[in-house]
């Protein structure tokens, strides 16, 4: 496992640092410091004006809010709660281990806050048509649910490796009516779904929404899906004061694309004495196309539309990438971590395969929760950390999403009964 | 940038590649035709191949080429463009190969070679030295179909600087103004979308795509072509009518895709057949 140093890699001195808080940010052109942006194709441009548009609108409006936080209530099952983890805390033998349950959520974790605010974003823009990529298929299934409540169609785009290693999930969005269209192009991951659903959204822009998943993709996506995924940090913030009369010392969370760790994080980014830890997908080692750890081992460059740390080779063609973890498979991530990993104020780490693994049989065998492989990365660390922290410090980890979808390709890895082809 | 014939300065020490492109599309004019500017991918199947096609097309009368550079990731690129690059990255493309291609290439044909690239490889490398290398390897300027007016000054400074065009792009979508903006800022010409969607051979044309040329011509001096869908002579001709120049692109790729199961000459003979008759059909 990687220690979490503060990335070494870009020395501090390179990074304008602002004067103004951290979280101010994007600015008007969606930079978050040099990162963000919009770079994609002029048929797209008129549709994401009109998006910026429409959500600047909207989060004015508070008939907007209401109706969002009712259905975050009601439907969702929000303020998801902050757990002791108690015989994990004993087992690490150091601070104290809280979960942040996601994974309670309606769908399973935390993509749903996301989806809800997006759908109704297009209901006010007129837009009957949605489509997303979904690379765990959690995203799927959130985005199939809300489209399922606000009766909207539905199309989601999913690797084909992926429908394989994660086919609950295919079969509940199927199930919700939405359509799975697989991806056979690429490395037929998350990337490459990315890549159909831009393209569809090109052909389709003007009575369609894409509902993007992640903090990832060009402005104003990378705030809007971070605004709305902060309902997470903002209840983890309150839910601290309330229930431990402080703020804790580290704050955990997996990073993929980077949304649940976004949505826990921006709530904490100005509280600098909070320290704030991402843990991308180590995969099987260090080496190119071994792992997706594009903070940790990447360098600028523009996928999908803005510009963040990407894994890439000389020429700028992005490289293939692996992890265990579907939802992490990506070989790119959200601006903003750019922005918070070159500013110092997150520190970005990985862990392996293997190691997210084991995390997955630790906290099912001593929590009685099956988490996200996604989610098991944040663990891994959260548990080896712990152990090297006095016990007053409390750390809480963002716990995503449920690990059901994974079961079967667990199963399947392990060599076990039960397993998936 | 004017489509005007450039009786000021026919020819100074160092011609820009931006009035040498003009003064081509003011001599087709003269000679009443429209221009066709072919698209092909570099490097598929291999770099000698590529070479190859650029003289055939030149042969076969194209007006201007643009190189496509292979990317991994095209999102405006349909099926056909698509696996093309796959085949070229596969291959072993690398951008310097593009430009030791292009090199050699703008020393044996007539026609101006333009670079489709994705701004990802363009930032990339660096945008100096992505505009430098171009330059010296003869290109005349570049289309970056990801790279909207709000993120360009740093690429469109640096071309300016070089004299190499940077071909800009509006589409159905593109809001009348908007339109106008990106009209303002195009060198070399302006690259009309004729369709909302990515890049593919289409049987019609798509509706109102006459009418937007004929509004984008009272707007802009800078000569307008047309591409994506077009692939028949049927269409190069209607095009031809209203605009400067028609831009064919998947169609032409798809003959590189049946290169591997071809002699080079028997494929290279079909294809110069097929650009041949586009170009006949861009004569007003």
């Amino acid at each position: 496992m990687t220690p979490a140093t503060p990335t070494a890699a870009t020395p501090l001195s390179q990074v304008p640092l602002s004067q103004v808080p951290l979280s101010q940010v994007p600015d008007a052109l969606g930079r978050f410091g040099r990162f963000g942006g919009r770079y994609v194709p002029e048929t797209l441009s008129a549709a994401l004006e009109q998006l910026e548009q429409a959500y600047n609108e909207a989060i004015a409006d508070p008939a907007f809010t209401a109706e969002l936080n009712g259905l975050l209530g009601a439907f969702v099952g929000r303020p998801t709660p902050l757990l002791f983890a108690k015989r994990l805390t004993e087992l690490a033998g150091g601070a104290q281990i809280y979960f942040k349950r996601e994974d309670l959520s309606h769908t399973g974790a935390h993509k749903i806050n996301n989806t809800l605010g997006q759908g109704l974003l297009a209901i006010r823009m007129g837009k009957r048509r949605i489509i997303a990529e979904t690379g765990a298929g959690q995203h799927g299934v959130a985005t199939a649910t809300a489209c399922a409540r606000f009766g909207l169609d539905c199309v989601v785009y999913m690797g084909a490796e992926d429908v394989r290693r994660q086919a609950p999930n295919v079969r509940n969005m199927r199930f919700m009516g939405a359509e799975v269209r697989p991806v056979e192009s690429g490395s037929r991951t998350l990337r490459d779904a990315i890549n159909e659903a831009m393209r569809d959204w090109m052909g389709s822009v003007e009575t369609t929404h894409y509902i993007i998943g992640s903090v990832v993709g060009p402005h104003p996506f990378p705030r809007i899906v971070r605004d709305f995924q902060s309902v997470i940090g903002r209840e983890t913030v309150e839910q601290c004061r309330r229930q431990l009369g402080r703020l804790p010392d580290t704050v955990v969370a997996c990073v993929g694309g980077g949304s649940n760790a976004a949505g826990m994080f921006y709530p904490f980014v100005d509280h600098a004495d909070v320290r704030l830890v991402g843990v991308e997908a180590g995969g099987r080692s260090g080496k190119p196309g071994d792992h997706a750890a594009s903070l940790s081992y990447g360098s600028p460059g523009i996928l999908h539309g803005s510009l963040s740390y990407v894994l890439q080779d000389a020429d700028g063609q992005t490289s293939d990438v692996h992890s265990v973890s579907a939802g992490l498979d990506y070989p790119g991530v959200g601006p903003e971590h750019s922005y918070w990993r070159d500013a110092g104020r997150v520190q970005y780490t990985s862990v392996t395969d293997t190691e997210a693994l084991d995390a997955f049989d630790l906290v099912a065998q001593r929590e009685g929760i099956l988490p996200a492989l996604e989610t098991s990365h944040a663990l891994a660390w959260a548990m080896e950390e712990a152990g090297r922290r006095p016990p007053e410090e409390i750390l809480v980890v963002c716990l995503s999403g449920r690990g059901d979808k994974d079961a079967a390709e667990i199963a399947r890895l392990r060599g076990l009964p039960g397993a998936s082809s | 940038m004017s489509a005007s014939p450039s009786v000021a300065s026919p020819t100074v020490a160092s011609p820009s590649k931006v009035s040498e492109l003009a003064d081509r599309f003011a001599a087709l004019k003269q000679r009443g035709r429209a221009a066709l500017a072919p698209f092909v991918t570099a490097g598929d199947p291999n770099m000698e191949t590529t070479l190859a096609v650029l003289e055939s097309l030149d042969r076969a009368g194209a007006s201007l080429c643009e190189l496509g550079v292979p990317y991994s990731d095209p999102i405006a690129d349909g099926p056909v463009i698509q696996s093309s690059y796959t085949r070229a990255l596969a291959a072993g493309f690398t951008l310097e190969r593009l430009f030791e291609v292009s090199r050699l290439a703008t020393q044996r044909v007539k026609m101006p070679i333009l670079a489709m690239a994705s701004y990802s490889l363009i930032y990339r490398r660096g945008i100096d030295r992505f505009v430098a290398d171009a330059k010296a390897a003869g290109l005349t300027g570049f289309v970056v179909p990801d790279l909207p007016i709000e993120e360009s000054d740093q690429l469109d400074a640096a071309c300016r600087q070089a004299g190499l065009a940077l071909v800009r792009l509006v589409t159905p979508t593109t809001p009348p103004e908007r339109a106008e903006a990106i009209a303002r800022k195009s060198t070399g010409f302006l690259y009309c979308v004729s369709v909302a969607g990515v890049t593919g051979a289409r049987t019609d044309l798509p509706a109102g795509l006459i009418e937007r040329v004929k509004w984008l011509r009272t707007k802009t001096e800078v000569p307008i072509l047309v591409g994506f869908g077009i692939s028949s002579p049927e269409q190069a001709r209607a095009v031809a009518e209203v605009a400067d120049g028609v831009i064919v692109g998947s169609a032409v790729v798809r003959h590189l895709a049946e290169a591997a199961n071809q002699p080079r000459e028997e494929f290279i003979r079909g294809l110069e057949g097929y650009v041949s008759d586009l170009a006949a059909a861009t004569a007003r």
